[in-house]
């Protein structure tokens, strides 16, 4: 039975990460590109209640995930017109996002409170009866997608020639832009990518992993996946080691409540954000810092010079 | 073809006609974002079946038709107006604290603590001992801040609101278990106060406290030290011009902890005369997000101290939106969000407009060989940007 019940748990920590895997793979694009979007959080909840909203309406899951991809596309634009066309701050642009994102997924969502749906089917393996372990294999079609996305990325920022444009524009736009390169269209495409992978994340959440709509559900997963880039070093491929350490750390509360440990439950539900604190300080020493891959321009606004 | 070109503004404040042209060139970047935003709002109403402009006067002016309403925009108002005194120092510094939220819980864990363990009841000094805890408590929790963007580098806007989760689940397990009343029938609440450490009301029947008041001191502190003391001139030069600001010796380290104590002290003293003045006890949900709100009442004020009271009225009235907007629409509370988010998308396009000027031009046909800058925004004045440059370094 123990072995039952790490599978449980091996299960438990890939369902949990691929929410994160989304959002961040998305985020890191958008970063390697320059700009900060803060406003995860936001089009995650989108994507989370348009994802729910279609699904229930339609009753596809493949349309209710192309909805909510497409509505953190959309969404995303938003912010791309504020910091991009009107030069805004992109954290207080990013922070508007989120906080607008969480108004209106309440509003749109409001209907829906208490509607619950049977989960997404995950993709059979053949021979799984054989033996527990092939079990592990048996995964809703999103986390398979999310891995997916980080070797897509992977492969377009370090082995295509769009992806090499899309760093230059990262770490200096102004060559990016002597050379020909428009930067605002770029940066306006990394950040409908990342919307749309937050949205596809957000979606995860209320179809997947707990299959409801409720407020805020996202509960500061668009934060912990921006503290992930930074843990990945901007690098695709890091980012399973981060997520696979988060959501870890996500499901001891759970477990540890099974435990009935004398540790009260709060403490355990701290231990994702005092991680990535922990984390964040482990990496911003000198050692880490200068082996860090940050993009040289990120943040940056672009104005053209004539 | 139809070319937009973005141009920088440029007024002659000296004469009485440039003064005048700008002034109106501010009014319309102001007003023309926040018509765009009722709109937008109205169509929000529209699409769930609320006609756009009962909507509107649900959410904006029937409440504020009696005086039940006008009492508790100011009690709304106030925590926002004085967490967003303490935004404008860490903003005009270029630090991005975005866990106010936080501090705002510990100021008033930090309250209440000292109401239930450290103070003798009858002593005169029992209320400001409150105050004094919460705003400790404040500062410490931003302090925390302080000292890993000061010393180990770390990313304040990542780390400050990682905090605000550490606080929240910190507020769930003092009310849950050590701190809840025993005699409070298992409601995660902690005991009432004693009415000797509450703050008066000031008007019957309604809830509007003394803490209210706190804002006058606090805004005019605000102001005083940001434009009338060295620190103030540190801060903004700190944040206008790092570089300029190491020339001239101000430590960088010393203005994150500065900024960074005061901005959680003044969130502090909110949670504070949140509990004291209003719940009299520790409560779940002690905030509806205020910290979080505080940072677009900062925005929306221009970062002046002035600016923030009008901005704390204008946005305490979505929340008392929002609550009323339930009751007759349906809409659930957090559509006071959707305002909120709009209102500081209005600034920022506020920002931009009073700043630049866009033009539709045609194309100018040229002959072959010149080459054509055809660019959504050519020309732009650098300097004109470089205030609105955060400095970001995740």
């Amino acid at each position: 039975m123990l072995e039952i019940s790490w599978l449980a748990i091996a299960l438990t920590i890939a369902a949990a990460s691929t929410p994160l895997l989304l959002a961040a793979a998305g985020e890191l694009v958008v970063e390697r590109a320059g700009v900060l979007n803060l406003g995860l959080e936001g089009m995650m909840l989108m994507g989370a209640v348009i994802g729910f909203i279609v699904k229930v309406e339609s009753g596809s899951w493949f349309v209710a995930c192309l909805a909510a991809a497409c509505v953190g596309a959309l969404f995303s634009q938003a912010f791309a017109f504020f910091v991009l066309t009107l030069r805004a701050n992109q954290v207080a642009a990013g922070l508007a996002l989120t906080i607008l994102g969480g108004g209106l997924a309440a509003v749109l969502g409001a209907g829906y409170v208490g509607v619950s749906l049977a989960p997404m089917p995950r993709i059979p393996v053949v021979g799984s009866e054989l033996h527990p372990w092939l079990g592990l294999l048996e995964h809703s079609p999103l986390f398979w997608l999310g891995l997916l996305v980080v070797v897509g990325v992977q492969w377009f920022l370090f082995h295509s020639r769009a992806g090499l444009v899309l760093r230059a524009v990262g770490d200096s736009h102004d060559s990016a832009h002597a050379l020909g390169y428009s930067v605002l269209k770029v940066r306006a495409l990394a950040i409908a990518f990342g919307g749309a992978m937050a949205g596809l994340g957000g979606a995860y959440l209320s179809l997947v992993h707990t299959p409801l709509w409720s407020e805020g559900m996202t509960a500061g997963r668009g934060w912990i996946a921006l503290a992930l880039v930074v843990f990945a070093f901007w690098r695709p491929w890091r980012l399973l080691f981060g997520t696979f350490f988060f959501a870890s750390v996500t499901i001891l509360e759970i477990y540890a409540q099974g435990f009935s440990l004398a540790v009260p439950p709060q403490f355990f539900a701290m231990l994702p954000y005092l991680a990535t604190i922990a984390i964040l300080v482990f990496l911003s020493s000198a050692y880490w810092r200068g082996r860090s891959d940050a993009p040289a321009a990120l943040g940056k606004t672009f104005a053209p010079p004539y | 073809m139809l070319i937009v070109r973005i141009e920088p503004r440029e007024f002659d404040t000296t004469s009485t006609q440039g003064a005048r042209a700008h002034l109106r060139v501010l009014g319309l970047a102001a007003v023309v974002p926040l018509l765009v935003s009722l709109l937008l709002g109205g169509l929000i109403f529209l699409s769930n079946g609320i006609p756009p402009l009962h909507g509107l006067h649900a959410f904006f002016i029937a409440p504020l038709s009696d005086r039940l309403g006008l009492t508790e925009l100011l009690v709304k108002a106030a925590p926002l107006a004085l967490i967003a005194c303490g935004l404008l120092f860490v903003f005009r510094a270029n630090v991005w604290n975005i866990g106010a939220e936080g501090q705002f819980i510990l100021g008033a864990i930090g309250a209440t603590g000292t109401a239930l363990f450290l103070v003798p009841q009858d002593s005169p000094f029992c209320l400001p001992a409150l105050f004094l805890g919460g705003v400790i408590a404040g500062a410490a929790w931003a302090g925390v801040v302080a000292w890993l963007r000061a010393h180990l580098r770390v990313n304040e806007i990542l780390c400050s609101l990682m905090l605000v989760y550490v606080a929240q689940l910190l507020l769930h397990w003092l009310v849950q278990s050590p701190w809840r009343d025993p005699q409070g029938y298992n409601f995660p609440e902690t005991a009432l106060f004693e009415s000797s450490l509450m703050l008066p009301i000031l008007v019957e029947r309604t809830r509007l406290h003394l803490g209210v008041l706190f804002v006058v001191p606090a805004v005019a502190l605000t102001w005083l030290l940001l434009n009338r003391s060295l620190f103030g001139l540190a801060i903004s030069v700190a944040g206008r011009a790092p570089r300029a600001a190491r020339f001239a010796g101000f430590s960088q380290k010393r203005i994150i902890w500065m900024t960074l104590l005061v901005s959680g002290g003044f969130a502090g003293l909110a949670g504070a005369v949140e509990v004291v003045g209003l719940t009299g006890q520790l409560v779940p949900r002690i905030s509806p997000g205020y910290g979080f709100t505080a940072i677009i009442v900062a925005f929306l004020g221009g970062l002046h101290p002035l600016g923030v009271v009008a901005a704390a009225l204008l946005v305490a009235l979505t929340y008392l939106g929002g609550e009323a907007a339930q009751v007759t629409t349906q809409l659930p509370y957090a559509a006071a969000g959707i305002f909120q988010g709009l209102l500081l998308f209005s600034v920022l396009a506020f920002g931009f407009f009073s700043r630049h000027r866009v033009r539709f031009t045609r194309a100018v046909q040229r002959p072959a060989g010149q080459v054509l800058q055809a660019s959504a925004n050519l020309p732009a004045n650098p300097s004109a940007n470089s205030s609105t440059n955060p400095r970001v370094d995740l």
